[in-house]
């Protein structure tokens, strides 16, 4: 009988691979995960009370709810407040808190704010409302990014006018480089997120972990998958290795998805992007080609942004970097809880902030 | 039947038309429109003695109907739900079933229910039938009567085609002492079968999140099996029903309400298959989904066995299964123990769980 | 990010020209846009995210993950014997 992502064999076998890695550590190590999916299943399987104490697991800034910029959660609001239009977002980022407001408090003064499953559920949305603006809210990894490509190719193809996406994706390898090259930088070894990794493959990973000498593993999601992805981790830094290895092969190649990735190609290009708490990292986003400028719902509606305020007392930047724990904020519990977010990783439930609050109130 | 003096809103027609295949402002007016609602939908699914005497109030003789070691159980609840309807039932079912759970949750037998029903212009009146003729039938598993009834008509727009509320009258024998704030260090967890069902039909039914499958709600009336547990136990300590925030936060709850420590296995909550393939996909948690037909029953130790054998023998406690044990005394904390062996906290459901990509 | 779960592929076809198909995920079916993979045939298992298909899941025996597992098994053989405990 299976339980989730676990069987009683998979249980076994992960608790073999947890003791192999008590085996062999023999320092202190840290080790970061860039993926909010992985972050949860951490959290939710409590893996990291298998681990030798020895070993940090410290979550990264793999949740894209978490990382988008303040201003474009901004733009996002400013845009569901005009007329005719229907503002359709991923579920996550509802509650992320913009300046003095979030997307459901916009929906419940009124603005016709929707939650897709599906990038493609927002163009059927365009088609069936010819006279509304439709707007899809286009936050997610390398992982999410073909899905809307794919999307926006389908609006085009309809000749849909009004249609547009709010470009807000973010790329890992520049993340990695931006928390490598920090002064106060920790991090001895990576996960590499298991289905960015499926879409993108894993070769630009390499120059990476070569010149910083830090090994990089592309892990899955199931407890299984992450205990082996931590081995791989700790078996190349006790022996002082940095290579990049997959511990993902029945989704993950070298290559990774060629189709998925001419889409990407085609739709978008790399540009500077803002990390939220993070700040500016060079080329670390996506926006859109000249060929499908006309999507950008940047482009379409004139948004002028005041003055933006991050809490003063927020130190997600720390957090998502590694270098700070949530509770070392003074916010952390107190002001700053689930139900009242200061700032974007208490809101997601990946959000570092929001797990640890959740999951280890135990100790 | 309660009916105000008619207020003029706006212009209504005054030759009243008696064939209306929707619910227009008229039907709330209290004139010609509602008297004809009244008779020919209302008292057609819900009609008995007490409520077909057309009066004002309810006359009931309550003092000669409870027994002398009964004390008098009063529940209210509304009932809002989006879609109408939806696989396994429907807002008619959700509120005489809510309701009749409510009172069934302190070891109350639930008799009398009024029901009160704001109805959007625009309504087909099929629809209302056939949320009449469901709280018809669940009325009458349930053994319960429908004894004071009102509706008014709201202008389209303003409600979402029906909003029910339901109150509910029973008695509940001096002898049981069943409470959130029961719960004793030592006492087994029991819970009567899968979670999540209700919430992902509804979810389904909406449409929106473009999947199907086989999933139905489990709205189900549980005095039944509730009397036939009390028969046997009379000493459980805690029921409630995991509706709204699902299991966890409803766990939460009575943890903080007895100030204890209270530890579930993972492994064995019961989740159909399907439930759990909609959650994976959806990142949905399935112990935060609501339920409308679960008990979880919170009773000593060593009346574990004799509740689980009395659930099971009941067509809605066939999968009950102990799911967990209270641990200690504490502030009120709900731990879960994984398939891993490790444990994690679990909290009350923070805002509404909605789908995502991460 | 990457909620993602395989699933069946049932049934396949286009929509104004996109490739799509039915995917069974344990006795839920959605649809899934296989735009993104579009060598998936009938019967194959595919990696869902946001309703799109990611990659096809390869059924790759002779991996690395599957090596470490079995040493690790032989090492717990040797060195524990039949101690099978919970």
């Amino acid at each position: 009988m299976t339980i989730g992502k676990v069987s009683p064999e998979s249980i076994r076998q992960t608790k073999a691979v947890m003791e192999e890695i008590q085996r062999i550590t023999t320092r202190p190590w840290n080790i970061m995960e860039i993926c909010g999916g992985q972050t949860h299943s951490i959290m939710e399987y409590g893996l990291d009370q298998l681990l030798p104490s020895e070993i940090t697991l410290i979550h990264g800034p793999g949740c894209p709810v978490c990382v988008t910029s303040l201003e474009l959660v901004e733009h996002a609001l400013q845009i569901a407040a005009q007329p005719d239009v229907i503002f359709t977002s991923f579920g996550d980022m509802l509650r992320v808190p913009g300046s003095s407001s979030d997307l459901n408090s916009a929906r419940a003064k009124g603005a016709d704010v929707r939650v897709v499953y599906s990038p493609m559920d927002a163009v059927k949305m365009a088609q069936s409302n010819p006279d509304k603006q439709v707007i899809f809210f286009a936050i997610g990894f390398e992982t999410t990014v073909p899905a809307i490509a794919a999307s926006l190719l389908h609006a085009d193809r309809q000749g849909l006018e009004n249609f547009s996406i709010l470009p807000a994706n973010v790329l890992v390898p520049p993340a990695m480089h931006a928390i490598l090259q920090s002064p106060d930088n920790r991090v001895n070894a990576f996960l590499a997120a298991g289905h960015v990794c499926a879409i993108m493959g894993y070769w630009q990973y390499e120059p990476i972990a070569k010149s910083y000498q830090t090994p990089i593993v592309v892990t899955g999601f199931d407890p299984l998958d992450l205990a082996i992805g931590i081995l791989m981790s700790v078996r190349q830094l006790e022996e002082g290795r940095y290579e990049v290895e997959n511990a993902y092969p029945r989704y993950v190649t070298r290559e990774g998805n060629k189709t998925a990735q001419g889409m990407i190609n085609q739709v978008f290009e790399p540009v500077d992007r803002q990390w939220r708490g993070i700040g500016t990292i060079s080329l670390s986003g996506l926006g859109l080609k000249e060929t499908y400028k006309h999507f950008d719902a940047g482009n379409r509606f004139n948004i002028k942004l005041a003055q933006l305020q991050e809490s003063p007392l927020c130190i997600a930047g720390s957090v998502l970097r590694g270098i700070s724990k949530p509770t070392d904020c003074p916010a952390f519990a107190t002001l700053c809880t689930p139900t009242n977010p200061l700032g974007a990783p208490m809101v997601s439930a990946e959000g570092a902030c929001s797990a640890y609050y959740r999951y280890h109130k135990v100790k | 039947m309660d009916s105000d003096f008619p207020v003029m809103e706006g212009p209504i027609c005054p030759i009243p038309l008696s064939q209306h295949d929707q619910i227009v402002i008229g039907h709330g007016a209290g004139g010609v429109l509602t008297h004809d609602l009244i008779r020919n939908v209302f008292q057609k699914y819900l009609g008995n003695v007490i409520l077909n005497q057309g009066n004002d109030a309810a006359l009931l003789q309550l003092q000669q109907q409870i027994p002398e070691d009964q004390k008098l159980v009063v529940s209210t609840d509304a009932h809002i739900v989006s879609p109408l309807f939806f696989a396994g039932g429907d807002i008619g079912k959700l509120s005489i079933c809510g309701t009749v759970n409510d009172v069934s949750m302190l070891g109350a037998v639930p008799k009398f229910l009024t029901a009160t029903f704001i109805l959007e212009e625009g309504l087909p009146i099929s629809d209302l039938e056939r949320i009449l003729a469901s709280m018809a039938q669940a009325a009458d598993e349930a053994q319960v009567k429908i004894i004071a009834a009102d509706t008014k008509v709201t202008e389209k727009g303003k409600s979402d085609g029906i909003f029910i509320s339901t109150t509910g009258i029973g008695w509940v024998n001096h002898r049981y002492h069943i409470s959130g704030q029961s719960a004793k260090p030592g006492d087994v967890v029991l819970l009567s079968g899968p979670i999540g069902n209700h919430g992902i039909a509804v979810a389904e039914a909406r449409g929106n999140l473009g999947f199907r499958s086989q999933i139905q709600s489990d709205i189900a009336p549980l005095n039944g099996m509730i009397a036939a547990l009390l028969e046997a136990v009379p000493n459980v300590h805690v029921m409630r029903d995991p509706t709204r925030g699902g299991l966890a936060t409803t766990l939460v709850e009575i943890a903080c309400q007895s100030k204890v420590t209270i530890r579930l296995r993972e492994e064995s909550i019961p989740i159909d298959r399907a439930v759990r393939s909609a959650c994976d996909m959806l990142g949905l948690d399935p112990l935060y989904m609501a339920n409308e037909g679960k008990l979880i029953a919170i009773v000593p130790a060593e009346n574990a066995d004799l509740a689980l054998e009395t659930l099971r023998k009941h067509q809605y406690g066939k999968r009950a299964v102990q799911i967990g044990v209270v641990k200690s005394e504490s502030d009120g904390l709900l731990l879960l123990k994984t398939p891993l062996g490790t444990t994690r906290h679990l909290d009350m459901l923070a805002g509404e769980m909605l789908p995502r990509i991460c | 990010m990457c909620l993602g779960i395989p699933g069946k592929v049932i049934e396949i076809y286009k929509i104004d020209g996109t490739l799509m198909s039915k995917v069974d995920f344990d006795g839920v079916t959605q649809e899934v846009c296989i735009a993104t993979t579009p060598d998936a045939q009938l019967g194959d298992y595919v990696l869902v995210h946001a309703g799109f298909a990611l990659n096809l899941l390869s059924d790759q025996e002779a991996s690395e993950t599957l090596k470490i597992l079995k040493d690790l098994e032989k090492f717990n053989q040797d060195h524990y014997g039949d101690q099978e405990k919970e």
